[in-house]
Protein backbone atom coordinates (compact mmCIF):
# COMPACT_ATOMS: atom_id res chain seq x y z
CA UNK A 1 0.00 0.00 0.00
CA UNK A 2 1.41 3.33 -1.09
CA UNK A 3 1.42 6.01 1.56
CA UNK A 4 -0.40 9.13 0.38
CA UNK A 5 -0.05 11.15 3.55
CA UNK A 6 3.03 10.89 5.67
CA UNK A 7 3.56 12.79 8.91
CA UNK A 8 6.85 12.76 10.73
CA UNK A 9 7.12 14.19 14.21
CA UNK A 10 4.79 17.00 13.26
CA UNK A 11 4.69 19.60 15.97
CA UNK A 12 2.96 22.94 16.46
CA UNK A 13 3.19 25.32 19.34
CA UNK A 14 1.34 28.56 19.89
CA UNK A 15 3.50 30.42 22.38
CA UNK A 16 3.71 28.19 25.44
CA UNK A 17 0.83 25.98 24.29
CA UNK A 18 1.71 22.74 22.54
CA UNK A 19 -1.16 22.12 20.14
CA UNK A 20 0.32 19.15 18.28
CA UNK A 21 3.09 17.15 19.89
CA UNK A 22 5.27 15.12 17.52
CA UNK A 23 2.55 13.30 15.64
CA UNK A 24 3.71 10.68 13.15
CA UNK A 25 1.60 8.40 10.97
CA UNK A 26 0.97 7.43 7.37
CA UNK A 27 -2.26 6.98 5.48
CA UNK A 28 -2.44 4.86 2.36
CA UNK A 29 -4.76 4.67 -0.61
CA UNK A 30 -8.12 3.16 0.27
CA UNK A 31 -7.85 4.12 3.92
CA UNK A 32 -10.36 6.32 5.69
CA UNK A 33 -8.75 7.57 8.85
CA UNK A 34 -11.02 9.01 11.53
CA UNK A 35 -9.54 11.57 13.90
CA UNK A 36 -11.27 11.43 17.25
CA UNK A 37 -10.60 13.57 20.23
CA UNK A 38 -12.04 16.19 22.53
CA UNK A 39 -12.26 19.81 21.43
CA UNK A 40 -8.86 21.44 21.41
CA UNK A 41 -7.04 18.11 21.13
CA UNK A 42 -5.15 19.25 18.04
CA UNK A 43 -7.21 17.57 15.31
CA UNK A 44 -7.87 20.71 13.30
CA UNK A 45 -4.35 22.04 13.84
CA UNK A 46 -2.91 18.79 12.48
CA UNK A 47 -5.17 19.04 9.45
CA UNK A 48 -4.22 22.67 8.89
CA UNK A 49 -0.57 21.67 8.82
CA UNK A 50 -1.14 18.77 6.42
CA UNK A 51 -2.99 21.09 4.05
CA UNK A 52 -0.27 23.73 4.23
CA UNK A 53 -2.33 26.45 5.88
CA UNK A 54 -0.24 26.45 9.04
CA UNK A 55 3.52 26.18 9.14
CA UNK A 56 4.64 23.43 11.50
CA UNK A 57 6.96 24.34 14.37
CA UNK A 58 8.79 21.10 13.68
CA UNK A 59 8.60 17.89 11.68
CA UNK A 60 7.34 17.30 8.16
CA UNK A 61 4.14 16.48 6.35
CA UNK A 62 4.12 14.90 2.92
CA UNK A 63 1.12 14.69 0.62
CA UNK A 64 1.32 12.38 -2.36
CA UNK A 65 5.10 12.34 -1.91
CA UNK A 66 5.47 16.13 -1.87
CA UNK A 67 6.64 17.95 1.22
CA UNK A 68 3.98 20.56 1.94
CA UNK A 69 6.60 23.08 3.05
CA UNK A 70 9.09 22.58 0.23
CA UNK A 71 6.76 21.89 -2.70
CA UNK A 72 3.50 23.45 -1.56
CA UNK A 73 1.92 23.88 -5.00
CA UNK A 74 2.48 20.25 -6.05
CA UNK A 75 1.25 18.97 -2.70
CA UNK A 76 -1.84 21.20 -2.75
CA UNK A 77 -2.74 20.06 -6.25
CA UNK A 78 -3.31 16.50 -5.06
CA UNK A 79 -5.20 17.63 -2.01
CA UNK A 80 -8.85 18.41 -1.38
CA UNK A 81 -9.71 20.12 1.90
CA UNK A 82 -12.95 20.90 3.66
CA UNK A 83 -12.08 23.36 6.45
CA UNK A 84 -14.10 23.36 9.65
CA UNK A 85 -17.47 25.01 9.12
CA UNK A 86 -17.21 24.73 5.31
CA UNK A 87 -16.30 28.37 4.58
CA UNK A 88 -17.28 29.77 1.17
CA UNK A 89 -17.69 33.18 -0.44
CA UNK A 90 -21.27 33.87 0.55
CA UNK A 91 -22.18 36.26 -2.24
CA UNK A 92 -21.33 33.66 -4.89
CA UNK A 93 -23.66 30.92 -6.08
CA UNK A 94 -22.62 27.26 -5.75
CA UNK A 95 -22.08 27.23 -9.52
CA UNK A 96 -19.89 30.34 -9.73
CA UNK A 97 -18.01 29.25 -6.60
CA UNK A 98 -17.22 25.83 -8.04
CA UNK A 99 -16.17 27.38 -11.35
CA UNK A 100 -13.82 29.67 -9.41
CA UNK A 101 -12.29 26.74 -7.50
CA UNK A 102 -11.94 24.67 -10.68
CA UNK A 103 -10.25 27.62 -12.43
CA UNK A 104 -7.88 28.03 -9.52
CA UNK A 105 -7.07 24.36 -9.90
CA UNK A 106 -6.16 24.96 -13.51
CA UNK A 107 -9.19 23.63 -15.39
CA UNK A 108 -10.46 25.51 -18.44
CA UNK A 109 -13.11 25.21 -21.12
CA UNK A 110 -15.05 22.01 -21.67
CA UNK A 111 -13.16 20.07 -19.03
CA UNK A 112 -14.01 22.69 -16.44
CA UNK A 113 -17.71 22.62 -17.32
CA UNK A 114 -17.71 18.85 -17.21
CA UNK A 115 -15.96 18.66 -13.82
CA UNK A 116 -18.22 21.27 -12.25
CA UNK A 117 -21.39 19.62 -13.57
CA UNK A 118 -20.24 16.19 -12.43
CA UNK A 119 -19.39 17.43 -8.95
CA UNK A 120 -22.69 19.29 -8.59
CA UNK A 121 -24.49 16.09 -9.45
CA UNK A 122 -22.42 14.03 -7.03
CA UNK A 123 -23.35 16.18 -4.05
CA UNK A 124 -26.88 17.05 -5.25
CA UNK A 125 -26.43 20.78 -5.67
CA UNK A 126 -28.18 21.24 -9.01
CA UNK A 127 -31.37 22.48 -7.36
CA UNK A 128 -29.65 25.44 -5.72
CA UNK A 129 -26.98 26.10 -8.36
CA UNK A 130 -27.99 29.73 -8.85
CA UNK A 131 -28.81 30.81 -5.30
CA UNK A 132 -26.28 32.83 -3.30
CA UNK A 133 -24.48 30.53 -0.86
CA UNK A 134 -25.37 32.88 2.03
CA UNK A 135 -29.05 32.04 1.55
CA UNK A 136 -28.57 28.26 1.64
CA UNK A 137 -29.28 25.95 4.57
CA UNK A 138 -26.48 24.46 6.62
CA UNK A 139 -26.78 21.12 4.83
CA UNK A 140 -26.40 22.70 1.41
CA UNK A 141 -23.50 24.86 2.58
CA UNK A 142 -21.72 21.75 3.78
CA UNK A 143 -22.30 20.13 0.41
CA UNK A 144 -20.85 23.18 -1.33
CA UNK A 145 -17.78 22.81 0.86
CA UNK A 146 -17.54 19.14 0.04
CA UNK A 147 -17.98 19.87 -3.66
CA UNK A 148 -15.08 22.35 -3.74
CA UNK A 149 -12.89 19.75 -2.05
CA UNK A 150 -13.55 17.04 -4.63
CA UNK A 151 -13.94 19.01 -7.87
CA UNK A 152 -10.43 18.06 -9.02
CA UNK A 153 -10.78 14.41 -7.91
CA UNK A 154 -7.85 14.65 -5.49
CA UNK A 155 -5.80 11.68 -4.32
CA UNK A 156 -5.94 12.93 -0.75
CA UNK A 157 -9.03 14.27 0.95
CA UNK A 158 -8.95 16.05 4.30
CA UNK A 159 -12.36 16.71 5.85
CA UNK A 160 -12.68 18.65 9.09
CA UNK A 161 -15.99 17.62 10.67
CA UNK A 162 -17.78 16.89 7.41
CA UNK A 163 -21.11 16.00 9.04
CA UNK A 164 -21.16 18.47 11.93
CA UNK A 165 -24.55 20.15 12.23
CA UNK A 166 -26.28 18.06 9.58
CA UNK A 167 -29.56 16.26 10.15
CA UNK A 168 -29.55 12.42 10.19
CA UNK A 169 -30.55 12.13 6.52
CA UNK A 170 -27.85 14.54 5.41
CA UNK A 171 -25.31 12.74 7.57
CA UNK A 172 -26.25 9.48 5.94
CA UNK A 173 -25.85 11.03 2.49
CA UNK A 174 -22.45 12.55 3.21
CA UNK A 175 -21.20 9.29 4.69
CA UNK A 176 -22.39 7.44 1.62
CA UNK A 177 -20.49 9.89 -0.54
CA UNK A 178 -17.31 9.45 1.49
CA UNK A 179 -17.60 5.67 1.26
CA UNK A 180 -17.97 5.74 -2.51
CA UNK A 181 -14.87 7.92 -2.82
CA UNK A 182 -12.84 5.91 -0.35
CA UNK A 183 -11.57 3.21 -2.67
CA UNK A 184 -9.05 5.17 -4.70
CA UNK A 185 -8.26 7.95 -2.25
CA UNK A 186 -6.66 8.46 1.11
CA UNK A 187 -9.15 10.22 3.35
CA UNK A 188 -8.65 11.81 6.74
CA UNK A 189 -11.70 13.09 8.55
CA UNK A 190 -12.28 14.43 12.02
CA UNK A 191 -15.46 13.87 13.94
CA UNK A 192 -17.10 14.03 17.33
CA UNK A 193 -19.68 11.46 16.36
CA UNK A 194 -18.42 8.03 17.30
CA UNK A 195 -20.99 6.15 15.25
CA UNK A 196 -19.44 7.81 12.22
CA UNK A 197 -16.27 5.87 12.84
CA UNK A 198 -18.22 2.65 12.33
CA UNK A 199 -20.05 4.02 9.35
CA UNK A 200 -17.10 5.22 7.25
CA UNK A 201 -13.68 4.72 8.79
CA UNK A 202 -11.29 1.84 8.19
CA UNK A 203 -9.02 3.19 10.87
CA UNK A 204 -9.56 5.31 13.96
CA UNK A 205 -7.11 7.44 15.86
CA UNK A 206 -7.77 9.08 19.20
CA UNK A 207 -5.91 12.32 19.79
CA UNK A 208 -5.74 14.13 23.09
CA UNK A 209 -3.53 17.00 24.18
CA UNK A 210 -1.75 16.95 20.84
CA UNK A 211 -0.69 13.32 21.05
CA UNK A 212 -1.90 10.19 19.32
CA UNK A 213 -3.25 7.91 22.03
CA UNK A 214 -4.52 4.97 20.00
CA UNK A 215 -4.43 4.00 16.37
CA UNK A 216 -6.26 0.97 15.03
CA UNK A 217 -9.35 -0.33 13.30
CA UNK A 218 -12.68 0.61 14.88
CA UNK A 219 -13.01 -3.02 16.02
CA UNK A 220 -9.62 -2.94 17.73
CA UNK A 221 -10.65 0.23 19.46
CA UNK A 222 -13.83 -1.38 20.69
CA UNK A 223 -11.84 -4.33 21.96
CA UNK A 224 -10.27 -1.96 24.44
CA UNK A 225 -13.63 -1.40 25.99
CA UNK A 226 -14.18 -2.88 29.44
CA UNK A 227 -17.38 -4.32 28.11
CA UNK A 228 -15.92 -5.85 24.97
CA UNK A 229 -17.34 -9.38 24.56
CA UNK A 230 -19.47 -8.96 27.66
CA UNK A 231 -22.73 -10.90 27.57
CA UNK A 232 -26.10 -9.40 28.29
CA UNK A 233 -28.47 -11.95 29.75
CA UNK A 234 -32.14 -11.34 30.42
CA UNK A 235 -34.19 -14.02 32.19
CA UNK A 236 -37.89 -14.31 32.92
CA UNK A 237 -38.75 -14.66 36.59
CA UNK A 238 -39.51 -15.82 39.12
CA UNK A 239 -36.01 -17.08 39.72
CA UNK A 240 -34.31 -18.70 42.67
CA UNK A 241 -31.66 -16.78 44.61
CA UNK A 242 -28.06 -17.17 43.66
CA UNK A 243 -28.30 -16.72 39.88
CA UNK A 244 -25.46 -14.26 40.09
CA UNK A 245 -23.27 -16.74 41.95
CA UNK A 246 -23.98 -19.45 39.38
CA UNK A 247 -23.00 -17.14 36.54
CA UNK A 248 -19.86 -16.07 38.35
CA UNK A 249 -18.91 -19.73 38.55
CA UNK A 250 -18.83 -20.14 34.76
CA UNK A 251 -15.24 -20.45 33.54
CA UNK A 252 -13.88 -17.28 31.89
CA UNK A 253 -16.23 -14.95 33.75
CA UNK A 254 -14.64 -12.14 35.63
CA UNK A 255 -17.61 -10.41 37.16
CA UNK A 256 -21.38 -10.27 36.92
CA UNK A 257 -23.15 -6.95 37.12
CA UNK A 258 -26.80 -6.80 37.98
CA UNK A 259 -28.60 -4.40 35.71
CA UNK A 260 -32.07 -5.19 36.96
CA UNK A 261 -33.34 -7.84 39.42
CA UNK A 262 -37.08 -7.30 39.39
CA UNK A 263 -39.84 -9.78 39.95
CA UNK A 264 -40.73 -10.38 36.33
CA UNK A 265 -37.27 -10.16 34.77
CA UNK A 266 -33.65 -10.29 35.74
CA UNK A 267 -30.98 -8.66 33.63
CA UNK A 268 -27.24 -9.18 34.03
CA UNK A 269 -24.12 -7.97 32.33
CA UNK A 270 -21.47 -10.69 32.48
CA UNK A 271 -17.95 -9.35 32.03
CA UNK A 272 -15.31 -11.71 30.66
CA UNK A 273 -11.77 -12.09 31.94
CA UNK A 274 -9.29 -10.67 29.40
CA UNK A 275 -11.98 -9.82 26.88
CA UNK A 276 -12.30 -13.43 25.72
CA UNK A 277 -15.60 -14.55 24.19
CA UNK A 278 -17.74 -16.29 26.82
CA UNK A 279 -21.12 -16.45 25.19
CA UNK A 280 -21.06 -20.19 24.45
CA UNK A 281 -20.08 -21.01 28.03
CA UNK A 282 -22.88 -18.81 29.31
CA UNK A 283 -25.29 -20.34 26.86
CA UNK A 284 -24.44 -23.86 28.06
CA UNK A 285 -24.83 -22.81 31.68
CA UNK A 286 -28.21 -21.25 30.99
CA UNK A 287 -29.26 -24.43 29.25
CA UNK A 288 -28.19 -26.60 32.17
CA UNK A 289 -30.02 -24.44 34.67
CA UNK A 290 -33.08 -24.46 32.44
CA UNK A 291 -33.71 -20.73 32.89
CA UNK A 292 -36.31 -19.00 30.75
CA UNK A 293 -34.18 -16.79 28.48
CA UNK A 294 -35.56 -13.54 27.07
CA UNK A 295 -32.33 -12.15 25.69
CA UNK A 296 -28.78 -13.38 25.27
CA UNK A 297 -26.45 -11.09 23.38
CA UNK A 298 -22.82 -10.06 23.04
CA UNK A 299 -21.73 -6.54 23.74
CA UNK A 300 -19.12 -5.56 21.13
CA UNK A 301 -17.88 -2.72 23.26
CA UNK A 302 -18.56 0.96 23.30
CA UNK A 303 -16.43 3.48 21.50
CA UNK A 304 -17.69 6.31 23.61
CA UNK A 305 -16.62 4.45 26.73
CA UNK A 306 -13.17 3.81 25.25
CA UNK A 307 -13.02 7.43 24.16
CA UNK A 308 -13.87 8.66 27.65
CA UNK A 309 -11.50 6.33 29.41
CA UNK A 310 -8.62 7.30 27.15
CA UNK A 311 -9.16 11.04 27.06
CA UNK A 312 -10.25 11.54 30.67
CA UNK A 313 -8.21 8.92 32.55
CA UNK A 314 -9.07 10.28 35.99
CA UNK A 315 -12.77 9.60 35.60
CA UNK A 316 -12.47 6.30 33.78
CA UNK A 317 -13.10 4.25 36.89
CA UNK A 318 -16.43 5.76 37.80
CA UNK B 1 -5.45 33.48 -17.55
CA UNK B 2 -3.21 32.71 -14.60
CA UNK B 3 -4.23 32.31 -11.00
CA UNK B 4 -3.82 36.05 -10.36
CA UNK B 5 -6.34 36.58 -13.15
CA UNK B 6 -8.79 34.06 -11.67
CA UNK B 7 -8.64 35.74 -8.26
CA UNK B 8 -8.85 39.19 -9.88
CA UNK B 9 -11.99 38.23 -11.79
CA UNK B 10 -13.70 36.68 -8.76
CA UNK B 11 -12.95 39.69 -6.58
CA UNK B 12 -14.06 42.25 -9.13
CA UNK B 13 -17.32 40.42 -9.82
CA UNK B 14 -17.71 40.15 -6.04
CA UNK B 15 -17.82 43.94 -5.70
CA UNK B 16 -20.68 44.12 -8.14
CA UNK B 17 -22.52 41.15 -6.60
CA UNK B 18 -22.86 43.09 -3.36
CA UNK B 19 -24.16 46.60 -2.66
CA UNK B 20 -20.55 47.70 -2.11
CA UNK B 21 -20.08 48.67 -5.74
CA UNK B 22 -23.21 50.80 -5.99
CA UNK B 23 -22.70 52.51 -2.64
CA UNK B 24 -19.03 53.24 -3.21
CA UNK B 25 -19.42 54.53 -6.75
CA UNK B 26 -22.43 56.71 -5.98
CA UNK B 27 -20.85 58.23 -2.87
CA UNK B 28 -17.56 58.77 -4.67
CA UNK B 29 -19.21 60.52 -7.61
CA UNK B 30 -21.44 62.64 -5.37
CA UNK B 31 -18.61 63.78 -3.14
CA UNK B 32 -16.26 64.38 -6.06
CA UNK B 33 -18.94 66.52 -7.69
CA UNK B 34 -19.89 68.39 -4.53
CA UNK B 35 -16.27 69.21 -3.66
CA UNK B 36 -15.54 70.39 -7.16
CA UNK B 37 -18.54 72.61 -7.65
CA UNK B 38 -19.09 73.97 -4.14
CA UNK B 39 -15.79 73.92 -2.27
CA UNK B 40 -13.69 74.23 -5.40
CA UNK B 41 -15.72 77.03 -6.98
CA UNK B 42 -15.51 75.32 -10.33
CA UNK B 43 -17.66 77.86 -12.19
CA UNK B 44 -16.67 81.05 -10.40
CA UNK B 45 -12.99 80.47 -11.08
CA UNK B 46 -13.70 81.01 -14.75
CA UNK B 47 -10.91 78.66 -15.80
CA UNK B 48 -11.21 75.66 -18.05
CA UNK B 49 -9.28 73.11 -16.05
CA UNK B 50 -9.98 70.38 -13.53
CA UNK B 51 -7.66 71.58 -10.75
CA UNK B 52 -10.48 72.02 -8.20
CA UNK B 53 -11.69 68.54 -9.12
CA UNK B 54 -8.37 66.77 -8.64
CA UNK B 55 -7.30 68.82 -5.61
CA UNK B 56 -9.87 67.07 -3.49
CA UNK B 57 -8.98 63.57 -4.56
CA UNK B 58 -6.39 62.90 -1.82
CA UNK B 59 -8.97 63.76 0.84
CA UNK B 60 -11.68 61.76 -0.83
CA UNK B 61 -9.44 58.73 -1.09
CA UNK B 62 -8.24 59.15 2.45
CA UNK B 63 -11.70 58.24 3.73
CA UNK B 64 -13.24 56.17 0.96
CA UNK B 65 -10.41 53.82 0.05
CA UNK B 66 -9.81 52.52 3.58
CA UNK B 67 -13.55 51.77 3.64
CA UNK B 68 -13.07 49.60 0.58
CA UNK B 69 -9.73 48.14 1.65
CA UNK B 70 -10.71 47.23 5.20
CA UNK B 71 -12.58 44.17 4.03
CA UNK B 72 -9.85 42.86 1.72
CA UNK B 73 -8.25 40.44 4.18
CA UNK B 74 -10.21 41.08 7.35
CA UNK B 75 -13.27 39.56 5.73
CA UNK B 76 -11.41 36.54 4.39
CA UNK B 77 -10.20 35.89 7.89
CA UNK B 78 -13.55 36.47 9.56
CA UNK B 79 -15.39 34.18 7.14
CA UNK B 80 -12.69 31.50 7.23
CA UNK B 81 -12.26 31.66 3.45
CA UNK B 82 -8.61 32.57 3.99
CA UNK B 83 -8.10 28.91 4.87
CA UNK B 84 -9.79 27.89 1.66
CA UNK B 85 -7.76 30.31 -0.43
CA UNK B 86 -4.38 29.37 0.97
CA UNK B 87 -4.95 25.63 0.69
CA UNK B 88 -5.58 26.03 -3.03
CA UNK B 89 -2.49 25.72 -5.23
CA UNK B 90 -1.74 29.44 -5.13
CA UNK B 91 1.21 31.39 -3.79
CA UNK B 92 0.84 34.08 -1.16
CA UNK B 93 2.05 36.66 -3.64
CA UNK B 94 -0.49 35.67 -6.31
CA UNK B 95 -3.35 35.97 -3.82
CA UNK B 96 -2.14 39.35 -2.52
CA UNK B 97 -1.66 40.69 -6.04
CA UNK B 98 -4.96 39.34 -7.39
CA UNK B 99 -7.03 40.82 -4.59
CA UNK B 100 -5.19 44.14 -4.65
CA UNK B 101 -5.44 44.54 -8.42
CA UNK B 102 -9.18 43.88 -8.34
CA UNK B 103 -9.71 46.49 -5.63
CA UNK B 104 -7.47 48.98 -7.42
CA UNK B 105 -9.23 48.34 -10.72
CA UNK B 106 -12.55 48.92 -8.97
CA UNK B 107 -11.44 52.38 -7.80
CA UNK B 108 -10.25 52.93 -11.38
CA UNK B 109 -13.78 52.23 -12.59
CA UNK B 110 -15.19 54.70 -10.07
CA UNK B 111 -12.61 57.27 -11.19
CA UNK B 112 -13.39 56.68 -14.86
CA UNK B 113 -17.06 57.31 -14.15
CA UNK B 114 -16.21 60.94 -13.35
CA UNK B 115 -15.87 61.48 -17.11
CA UNK B 116 -18.94 63.81 -17.26
CA UNK B 117 -16.87 66.38 -15.36
CA UNK B 118 -14.23 66.15 -18.06
CA UNK B 119 -16.88 66.48 -20.77
CA UNK B 120 -18.36 69.50 -18.98
CA UNK B 121 -15.08 71.35 -18.87
CA UNK B 122 -14.51 70.58 -22.55
CA UNK B 123 -17.91 72.00 -23.43
CA UNK B 124 -17.36 75.13 -21.34
CA UNK B 125 -13.89 75.91 -22.58
CA UNK B 126 -10.72 74.54 -24.04
CA UNK B 127 -8.79 72.83 -21.27
CA UNK B 128 -5.38 71.21 -21.68
CA UNK B 129 -6.51 67.60 -22.05
CA UNK B 130 -2.93 66.39 -21.64
CA UNK B 131 -2.82 67.83 -18.14
CA UNK B 132 -6.18 66.25 -17.37
CA UNK B 133 -4.91 62.89 -18.54
CA UNK B 134 -1.78 63.01 -16.36
CA UNK B 135 -3.97 64.14 -13.47
CA UNK B 136 -6.16 61.10 -13.93
CA UNK B 137 -3.03 58.95 -14.02
CA UNK B 138 -1.72 60.58 -10.84
CA UNK B 139 -5.07 60.18 -9.13
CA UNK B 140 -5.24 56.51 -10.08
CA UNK B 141 -1.70 55.85 -8.83
CA UNK B 142 -2.46 57.63 -5.58
CA UNK B 143 -5.60 55.51 -5.18
CA UNK B 144 -3.33 52.46 -5.56
CA UNK B 145 -1.09 53.79 -2.80
CA UNK B 146 -4.00 54.21 -0.40
CA UNK B 147 -5.34 50.79 -1.38
CA UNK B 148 -1.99 49.07 -0.77
CA UNK B 149 -1.75 50.65 2.69
CA UNK B 150 -5.31 49.51 3.41
CA UNK B 151 -4.53 46.02 2.18
CA UNK B 152 -1.65 45.68 4.61
CA UNK B 153 -3.61 47.01 7.59
CA UNK B 154 -6.53 44.75 6.69
CA UNK B 155 -4.20 41.75 6.79
CA UNK B 156 -3.35 42.64 10.38
CA UNK B 157 -6.76 42.42 11.96
CA UNK B 158 -10.02 40.53 11.82
CA UNK B 159 -11.81 43.67 12.95
CA UNK B 160 -12.84 45.85 10.03
CA UNK B 161 -13.45 48.97 12.12
CA UNK B 162 -9.91 48.83 13.47
CA UNK B 163 -8.62 48.22 9.94
CA UNK B 164 -10.49 51.29 8.72
CA UNK B 165 -9.30 53.64 11.45
CA UNK B 166 -5.66 52.57 11.23
CA UNK B 167 -5.69 52.83 7.43
CA UNK B 168 -7.05 56.37 7.62
CA UNK B 169 -4.38 57.39 10.12
CA UNK B 170 -1.52 55.84 8.12
CA UNK B 171 -2.94 57.35 4.94
CA UNK B 172 -3.14 60.75 6.62
CA UNK B 173 0.50 60.42 7.58
CA UNK B 174 1.40 59.88 3.93
CA UNK B 175 -0.77 62.72 2.69
CA UNK B 176 0.61 65.19 5.20
CA UNK B 177 4.21 64.05 5.46
CA UNK B 178 5.35 67.20 3.66
CA UNK B 179 3.45 69.42 6.08
CA UNK B 180 4.62 70.96 9.37
CA UNK B 181 2.01 68.88 11.22
CA UNK B 182 4.03 65.74 10.57
CA UNK B 183 7.47 67.27 10.15
CA UNK B 184 7.31 69.09 13.52
CA UNK B 185 7.26 65.73 15.23
CA UNK B 186 10.70 65.04 13.80
CA UNK B 187 12.25 68.47 13.33
CA UNK B 188 13.51 68.83 16.90
CA UNK B 189 15.81 65.85 16.84
CA UNK B 190 15.98 64.21 13.43
CA UNK B 191 18.79 65.06 10.99
CA UNK B 192 18.00 67.16 7.95
CA UNK B 193 18.27 64.31 5.46
CA UNK B 194 15.63 62.36 7.36
CA UNK B 195 13.29 65.33 7.29
CA UNK B 196 13.75 65.62 3.55
CA UNK B 197 13.21 61.91 3.18
CA UNK B 198 9.97 62.08 5.16
CA UNK B 199 8.68 65.05 3.24
CA UNK B 200 9.56 63.31 -0.01
CA UNK B 201 7.15 60.54 0.99
CA UNK B 202 4.21 62.87 0.71
CA UNK B 203 1.41 61.76 -1.58
CA UNK B 204 0.57 65.39 -2.20
CA UNK B 205 3.97 66.39 -3.56
CA UNK B 206 4.01 63.59 -6.09
CA UNK B 207 0.35 63.86 -6.97
CA UNK B 208 0.57 67.62 -7.46
CA UNK B 209 3.45 67.22 -9.90
CA UNK B 210 1.41 64.80 -11.99
CA UNK B 211 -1.74 66.90 -11.78
CA UNK B 212 0.13 69.91 -13.13
CA UNK B 213 0.84 67.88 -16.25
CA UNK B 214 4.40 66.88 -15.49
CA UNK B 215 5.14 63.20 -15.93
CA UNK B 216 8.32 62.67 -13.98
CA UNK B 217 9.62 59.11 -13.83
CA UNK B 218 10.42 59.67 -10.16
CA UNK B 219 6.77 60.28 -9.35
CA UNK B 220 5.73 57.10 -11.16
CA UNK B 221 8.48 55.14 -9.47
CA UNK B 222 7.45 56.63 -6.14
CA UNK B 223 3.86 55.44 -6.36
CA UNK B 224 4.67 52.04 -7.87
CA UNK B 225 7.38 51.25 -5.34
CA UNK B 226 5.11 52.46 -2.55
CA UNK B 227 2.45 50.02 -3.75
CA UNK B 228 5.06 47.27 -4.05
CA UNK B 229 6.32 47.91 -0.56
CA UNK B 230 2.90 47.80 1.07
CA UNK B 231 1.91 44.67 -0.83
CA UNK B 232 5.12 43.01 0.29
CA UNK B 233 4.22 44.03 3.84
CA UNK B 234 0.73 42.59 3.28
CA UNK B 235 2.24 39.23 2.37
CA UNK B 236 4.46 39.31 5.46
CA UNK B 237 1.52 40.17 7.72
CA UNK B 238 -0.55 37.37 6.24
CA UNK B 239 2.21 34.84 6.70
CA UNK B 240 2.64 36.02 10.27
CA UNK B 241 -0.99 36.34 11.34
CA UNK B 242 -2.67 33.77 9.12
CA UNK B 243 -3.65 31.42 11.87
CA UNK B 244 -5.37 33.93 14.15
Amino acid sequence: MESMVELRQLRKTFGPIVAVDEVSFTVGQGEVLGFLGPNGAGKSTTMKMITGFLTPTGGTAKVNGFNIQEQPLEAKKSLGYLPEGAPAYGEMTPLSFLVFIAEMRGFRGAELDCRVAETMEKVNLEGVAHQPIDTLSKGFKRRVGLAQAIVHDPAVLILDEPTDGLDPNQKHEVRGLIRTMARDKAIILSTHVLEEVHAVCTRAMIIAKGKVITDGTPAELEARSRRHNAVILRLRGPLPDGVQAVLEGVPGVKRVEVIDEGLAEHEYRILPADGQPIISAISQCVHRQDWDVVELSVDRGHLDEVFRSLTMPAQALT
Amino acid sequence: MGRIGVIFKRELIGYFATPIAAVFIIIFLMLAGAFTFYLGDFFARGQADLIPFFDFHPWLYLVLIPALAMRLWAEERRGGTIELLFTLPVTLWEAVAGKFLAAWCFTGIALALTFPTWITVNILGEPDNGVILTSYLGSFLMAGGFMAIGSCVSALTKNQVIAFVISVVVGLGFVLSGFPMVLDVFSGWAPQFLLELISSFSFLTHFNALSRGVIDVRDLVYFLSLIGFWLFATALMLEWKKAE
